[in-house]
């Protein structure tokens, strides 16, 4: 359990840290998605499921969901998929 | 008893002048005040010609590093101190962080009184087996008052910030652009699917958590969370037009209205039989029912409407700027 807890808690860093590196805006915004997946089984694993869920539903779905359309009005998205039509604003919901 | 004065003398006093401006029949200044005619701004080719001159020589000589040694030092410096200062913060939280006191450690400081009459008498005062749920919708249930006020008020801020003017028009150019409904419904056969498989599921869980969050882990705000992400997939999958039907501007102002003054009356209700000792006569059942813990219940749902109507107003708002 101890080695689990670590590998989670040396996730969150490298996720943290690749988040501001990450040139491409989007990959940004589902690195972040995974930081808060990851940051909530370390809610569970600390024994508040109450934050766990609350972590999941919020700063999983909605705020990555709210980045992407941010990305989407300010015309960000489209520069990273040429010729693609279809903005990738798929929600994602936990 | 008003009395009749004749109309010359009545366009004489303050009342009649200040109307008058109110009204913006007549411009204080006009007549008083030395008035230029205003003329259009007009340039011609090389006068912009030589601004951009202007422009590009100024820009030439302020970063010009070769000879200028106070901007080539300046650069020097900012790197050194803006290091420095990193370098600094990361000690002084180091520092601020290696005084606490250990986690877990019985003597700590939060090991007081507080958490002790929390633990021990909790369930007999709020009824509630979460203890957690007992404490913000109960002991600390003001803060969770001012918490849903907060998201209130962020998205008064939203709809400020991002709803379109409708004094433009119905087809101004800012909204055609914000809209972007004439591309739905998308009927993506995968999204839709799913969204069938899984939208049903996702409400029964954020009802289920809002109703429970005083007898397991959950409560009002991720109840709500989860509720607001399935109408968000719902609206992504079929379109405005569905959802139109069941929630519009007008639905979310009632309700968040009248979540809001829900909580407030039964929290002030509460509030006055606990400051004057009064008996409150809202039963705190059996623990571990579903109808127990007295008010908890109630507060669960207002929080629970007012943040998944604020997390779906949010999407929206993001996305065209307007129901």
């Amino acid at each position: 359990m101890e080695v689990f807890r670590l590998i989670l808690l040396g996730f969150l860093v490298v996720c943290a840290i690749s988040v501001s590196l990450s040139k491409n805006l989007l990959n940004s915004i589902l690195i972040y998605m995974s930081y808060s997946l990851v940051a909530s089984v370390i809610w569970i694993l600390l024994e508040s499921p109450d934050l766990a869920i609350t972590e999941a539903a919020v700063g999983a779905g909605i705020t990555s969901v709210l980045f992407f359309v941010t990305l989407k009005k300010i015309h960000a998205m489209m520069k990273d998929e040429e010729g693609e039509e279809e903005p990738s604003d798929e929600p994602k919901n936990s | 008893m008003s009395r009749k004065i004749p109309e010359q003398q009545y366009e004489k006093t303050i009342s009649y002048r200040f109307r008058q401006w109110l009204d913006g029949t007549k411009d204080p200044f006009l007549g008083t005040v030395e008035m230029k005619p205003q003329k259009e701004f007009h340039e011609d080719d090389t006068a912009v010609e030589k601004r951009k001159e202007e422009k590009k020589e100024i820009f030439a000589r302020v970063f010009d590093t070769e000879h200028n040694a106070e901007l080539r030092i300046f650069r020097k410096l900012y790197r050194l101190f803006s290091v420095l200062f990193c370098i600094g913060l990361v000690f002084v939280l180091l520092t601020g962080v290696s005084h606490l006191p250990p986690f877990g450690n019985a003597d700590n400081p939060v090991n007081n009184e507080v958490p002790q009459r929390y633990i021990e008498n909790g369930l007999q005062e709020t009824g509630a087996v979460n203890i957690v749920t007992g404490m913000i919708l109960d002991y600390r249930a003001f803060d969770t008052l001012g918490e849903s006020h907060v998201l209130f008020v962020a998205t008064c801020t939203v709809l400020i910030l991002l709803r379109i003017d409708k004094k433009k028009g119905r087809n101004s150019i800012e909204e055609r652009e914000a809209n972007d409904r004439i591309y739905e419904p998308k009927n993506d056969i995968i999204l839709q699917t799913v969204a069938k498989l899984l939208v049903p599921p996702i409400m029964i869980f954020g009802i289920y958590v809002i109703l429970c969050g005083h007898l397991g882990p959950g409560g009002g705000f991720s109840g709500g969370a989860v509720i607001g992400a399935g109408l968000i997939l719902y609206l992504n999958a079929f379109g405005f037009a569905k959802t139109e039907q069941f929630f519009t501007a007008k639905t979310y102002k009632w309700m968040s209205f009248g979540a809001l003054a829900c909580y407030a009356l039964a929290k002030s209700y509460s509030f006055y039989t606990g400051a004057n000792d009064i008996h409150s006569i809202i039963p705190l059942g059996t623990p571990g029912a579903i109808l127990s813990s007295g008010l908890i219940l109630l507060l669960n749902i207002c929080v629970g409407i007012v943040v998944a109507g604020t997390m779906y107003t949010f999407y929206v708002m993001f996305r065209k700027g307007g129901y």
